[in-house]
Parts: structure tokens; C-alpha cells; sequence
């Protein structure tokens, strides 16, 4: 019988402890399957974040540092100065790297590290139970946001690809989403270019993951699926900001 | 091999390469430039790398990925720098990985100001990060001294996988001395089996963490570090005794003020007032045990420092109330003279002489 999908040797064999319906399974897998088809698991030295995410390095099969909030960028930088030829990238969420990790993200893209960072944007702090995050939308509720997020009150939503894509040094930068299994294989590839030009030490290289938070959302897991589609999409566009081949 | 003249800073450098430091992540911050201008001249040539960080929250951030990743790095910084550092250290400290912090200090609180103080004794030796940890914290009198701690302290902290404070003061960083680069006593390490450099398909992943969400975990993480910390007490604690013989006054003093205290002790004996004094060269641990060295003849204790008297807490743990404790401190960048010292012992000794 030919077998037509299987578990990734990119992730440990454990399960993990996200709630029904949440999409960091699938972009743990997307990283998983990333590092074992370009054989970079035995070089990869993964960081990972404060948040959801924080128990990344139970999953990810290879050599894993944790971070302190917002500073997976700056852990990286340290690792991959030490090991210039291991494959470094940080697993960060929106509140990590949108908000405490700001500066940290801006100057390691800034200095061109030559890391990956997986940026998952759910518009929301997932961990702490739904509080506002510099990503949430307009009008969205959050436990922080009760009345919905008013751009005079909080400022507008940060479009961080946008801003990454301004830095010289940032020279991948795409953003994708993981809501339907077309837009799922966009981000795989995306997520394999940016290891690619890390491993080709062109630079930093940043995908940022639209995401799904089914459960501070207040949605089924369809439903936010089509919430991400029809409110998160047109705000935050999907698309290729930066390639290599544009900065030459 | 012959003496040469450095300044402070750049002897701490300069000492750190010999000690085997291959990297180097800091902030600038007066006075302690020098410090990794000095690395950023050398450090490449020795196959290793200076990074200029952004902050001194990603520095010591910097310093965490590269120590976890196997690599005898430091960072150097001056007060107010150290207080933003201390997230990284407790996380540092947390994860049990080895690293030298280098703290040049000034006057504070706040910006304060850029003149050597010792205003630091509490963020050194009890640190401003979370939880229970510890750093064993060398304090050099003399740029000699700091050279053979900083050589030293690289071997310490890989022994221990902890960090290892250098805590300096401004005069410490400027001033310029005399100094020999000696070979140190290496001691046996054990093999950094726990790294992050790749598994290379040959082991099993390492982890770096400090995060333990069982609480029964997490408390025994704790009694283990505990145990580290008993260990580093018993056998990592330092200091100098000086003139102690038929001392009237002990003093206890640190550092740079150490120095000035000795010159007040060498004029109150051409007036026969025998003063002693106890130096702490760790600050943490602290030499408890030194003041059971202190003589009969001893009426009262003195505690000298360039701060309002951090210090003054563990001399009087370690005097187990014996004797009386006096205190005499500046502050704000103000260096005690030896006159002023030596009015505070005669002002101590008043109603008997």
C-alpha cells in the first residue's frame, strides 16, 4: 500500500496540549515537515516563546531553547553567532513578538540575523485568556477590549510583515494563513523558502502565520476559521513582501 | 612574563579572552566603555564575535542562547544597565547555564549618576530577577586582582553552570595598574553534554529551560539549585584578613574602599591605634567564617563603603552580635578619604582614648 501522508519526523511523537481547533498543530507540522525535507533536523536549534506556544520544545524533534517573553530573537542571535551553520528559529506569537518582543524582532531583522522566525498571529493573547493583543482588529472584543478595540483608544492593528519588510536586513518576508488546505501548502512552502534562505545566509526571513484561537475567540473551530477568512485576510494581507532575489 | 600597564576595563577584557571568553554581548554604558570597545577590537581575531545589542535586555538574551549553546561568552555593563539585565539572569541562573557578568558599577538609584560607587551590593549579591536563585559575585581591590578572578571566573562558572559576577566600581574600570597575565589553576569541568549545538542525528534533543509548570517539579529544581549554592559556600568563599593582630577596630570593608580603609589603618598605627580590616573578596558568598578570625582586643566593627550601607545587613549576620557595628559610607560617587576614616574609628574609640 503506498502511504500517502505520515507523522514528521520534525515533530517527537507526544501530544500536544493546544485546545480543539487551534492551528498551531498544523503550523508545528508545516515546521516539522519543513526541517525534515530540507535535512536540516540535525542542525536545527529551535527557540521558543512565552504564550500558547511556550511548551514548543516538547514538540519540535531537535535541540530547543526556551525564551524569556519576547526575547527568542535576541536567544537566537546568541545561538546562531555560536553555530553559524546550524539552522536557528524562533516559534513566536503575537503578543511576543508584536508587543514585549518589539524591539527585539526589529533589531535582529535589522542586523540581517540569519535566523527564521515563524510568526503566528491570532489577533489575540491566547495563554493569559483573551487578552488584547497589538494585533487584535478593530472592533474586536478581548477581555482587555470589552467594547471592541477603538483605534483612538489603543491604536491601529500592527502590521508587522509590513513593517519587517522596510528593513534592509529582513530580506524573506511572507505572510500566509493556515485556513483551507490551499492556503496550508502556500505556508508550508513559504515556511521552506525561509529556511532555505537562512541556510543560504542571505539574511533574516520572517513568515508570519495567520491564526486561528478558537477558544478566546468564542467560536467553533469552523467558525473561526471563517472569522481568520473574513475579518483577519483583509486586514492582513496575504503575500510575499520580500524575496531575496529583491534585495540583490 | 613581565608586568604591563592597562586600564581597568580593558584588563578585564583582555583577561576574559585569556580566560577562554569567545563571545561578547553588551550595551554601551559609562564607565564601563572600554570594556567592549576592547572586545570588539579583539575578539574576532581570537575566532570568536562581538555583538553591539540593541539593549541590555537582549544582551544578557544574547548571552542565554550563546551560553546555552556551549560557548564561554560574558556581557559587561554598569548599573542601571545590570537592573535591566536581571530578567536575563534569573532566567540564566534558571536554566543553570554558565556565564560571566561583568558590573563596572556607579551612583544611583536611577540614572545617578557616572562616578564609582557600591551602591550594587544588593542587585549583585541578591539580584533583581525573579525566584531563588544566587551568582557568585567576586569583588577585586586591585586591576591585578580583577585580571586572576576574570581568568578564573570562566572556569568557575562552567563548574558550577552558573553566572559569575565580576562586581567592579568605576574606579576599578578608569584607573590604570600595573598587571601580569599569570596562569590559573584549571580546574576539572564537567563535559557540556547538555548544549544546544545540533543533535546531528546522534542523540536525543537537548532541551534549555527554565520553565517547570509542576509545582512538585519546580520545588525540586529549586532544593537542587540549593544544594549548588551550599556547595559554592563551602568552597568558593574569599577574602584577605589585614592587620588583625591586637586590632582595637575591625573594619569591614570591599573593593576600592578596601584600599582607602588600608591607607586610614596605616595612619591610625603611627598615632598606636591598631585597626584591622576584612575583605571580602565574594561578596556572595559571604565570609561568615572570617569573623570568627577577630581578636579579643576588638571593642567594635566598622563597615566602610561607597553606598548608605547595603552592606551593613551581612556584617552584622556574620558578627552573630558580638560586637557593636559601626557605619561609615558615600555615596552618590563620593570616595571616602582615609582622613574621614580615620575620624570615624577615633570618633568610635572616643570615650577610651
Amino acid at each position: 500500500m503506498t502511504v500517502v501522508f505520515k507523522r514528521t519526523k520534525g515533530l517527537k511523537d507526544i501530544p500536544t496540549h493546544y485546545c480543539p481547533g487551534c492551528t498551531h498543530g498544523i503550523i508545528h507540522r508545516l515546521v516539522g515537515e519543513a526541517l525534515e525535507e530540507l535535512d536540516l533536523l540535525g542542525k536545527a536549534i529551535g527557540v521558543a516563546p512565552v504564550g500558547c506556544s511556550v511548551l514548543a520544545y516538547e514538540y519540535f524533534n531537535c535541540d530547543m531553547h526556551e525564551a524569556a517573553h519576547g526575547r527568542a530573537p535576541a536567544v537566537a542571535t546568541g545561538i546562531k553567532r555560536v553555530h553559524p551553520n546550524a539552522a536557528v528559529f524562533t516559534y513566536q506569537g503575537d503578543g511576543d513578538l508584536a508587543s514585549i518582543g518589539a524591539a527585539e524582532i526589529v533589531h535582529a531583522a535589522h542586523r540581517g540575523e540569519k535566523i527564521t522566525t515563524i510568526f503566528v498571529n491570532n489577533a489575540i493573547y491566547g495563554m493569559t485568556g483573551g487578552q488584547m493583543a497589538p494585533t487584535t482588529l478593530i472592533g474586536q472584543k478581548s477581555t482587555t477590549s470589552p467594547y471592541g478595540r477603538d483605534a483612538n483608544h489603543a491604536g491601529m492593528p500592527l502590521k508587522v510583515s509590513e513593517m519587517l519588510a522596510t528593513i534592509t536586513g529582513a530580506v524573506f518576508v511572507e505572510r500566509v494563513a493556515v485556513d483551507t488546505p490551499s492556503n496550508i501548502r502556500k505556508a508550508k512552502k513559504a515556511i521552506k523558502k525561509a529556511f532555505e534562505v537562512q541556510m543560504e545566509g542571505k539574511g533574516f526571513g520572517i513568515v508570519e502565520v495567520l491564526s486561528t484561537c478558537p477558544t478566546n475567540w468564542g467560536l467553533s473551530a469552523t467558525e473561526a476559521l471563517k472569522w481568520l477568512r473574513e475579518n483577519m485576510i483583509p486586514y492582513y494581507p496575504l503575500g510575499n513582501f520580500r524575496t531575496p532575489e529583491e534585495v540583490k | 612574563m613581565s608586568k604591563i600597564l592597562m586600564k581597568g576595563n580593558e584588563a578585564i577584557a583582555a583577561a576574559a579572552i585569556k580566560g577562554g571568553c569567545k563571545f561578547f554581548f553588551g550595551y554601551p554604558i559609562t564607565p564601563q566603555n572600554e570594556l567592549p570597545e576592547y572586545m570588539a577590537r579583539e575578539l574576532q581575531k581570537n575566532g570568536g564575535c562581538f555583538v553591539q545589542a540593541e539593549s541590555e535586555v537582549a544582551a544578557i538574551n544574547m548571552v542565554y542562547g550563546a551560553a546555552g549553546a556551549g560557548a564561554r561568552v560574558m556581557t559587561s555593563s554598569s548599573s542601571p544597565g545590570i537592573a535591566l539585565k536581571q530578567e536575563g539572569i534569573s532566567y540564566i541562573a534558571g536554566a543553570e547555564l554558565p556565564c560571566v557578568i561583568v558590573n563596572i558599577s556607579r551612583g544611583g538609584p536611577g540614572l545617578g549618576g557616572i562616578q564609582p560607587a557600591q551602591a550594587d551590593y544588593f542587585q549583585n549579591t541578591r539580584g533583581g530577577g525573579n525566584g531563588d536563585y544566587r551568582l557568585l559575585v567576586y569583588a577585586p581591590a586591585t586591576l591585578q586582582e580583577a585580571v586572576d578572578l576574570t581568568m578564573e571566573a570562566f572556569d568557575v562558572a562552567d563548574y558550577y553552570r552558573n553566572p559569575v559576577i565580576i562586581s567592579g566600581d568605576g574606579m576599578i574600570g578608569q584607573m590604570m595598574e600595573p598587571i601580569e597575565f599569570k596562569d590559573i589553576k584549571k580546574r576539572e569541568l564537567p563535559k557540556k553534554d547538555w548544549i544546544t549545538d545540533g543533535t546531528k542525528g546522534e542523540r536525543e534533543p537537548n532541551i534549555i529551560n527554565s520553565l517547570a509548570l509542576d509545582p512538585a517539579e519546580l520545588e525540586k529544581h529549586n532544593i537542587r539549585l540549593q544544594e549548588k549554592y551550599k556547595q559554592m559556600e563551602k568552597n568558593e568563599v574569599r577574602y584577605e584578613l589585614y592587620n588583625m593582630e591586637n586590632a582595637e577596630v575591625v573594619i569591614v570593608s570591599y573593593g576600592t574602599t578596601s584600599r582607602v580603609v588600608k591607607n586610614a589603618i596605616a595612619a591610625l598605627k603611627e598615632e598606636g591605634i591598631n585597626v584591622g580590616l576584612i575583605r571580602p573578596i565574594t561578596l556572595w558568598p559571604y565570609p561568615m567564617k572570617a569573623f570568627d578570625e577577630i581578636p579579643n582586643t576588638t571593642k567594635a566593627l566598622l563597615c566602610v563603603e561607597m553606598s548608605m550601607g547595603q552592606m551593613i545587613d551581612d556584617v552584622k549576620i556574620a558578627n552573630k552580635g558580638r560586637l557593636p557595628v559601626h557605619f561609615y559610607g558615600r555615596s552618590g560617587g563620593m570616595v571616602p578619604s582615609p582622613d574621614e576614616i580615620v575620624g570615624k574609628v577615633k570618633e568610635i574609640l572616643g570615650g577610651e582614648r
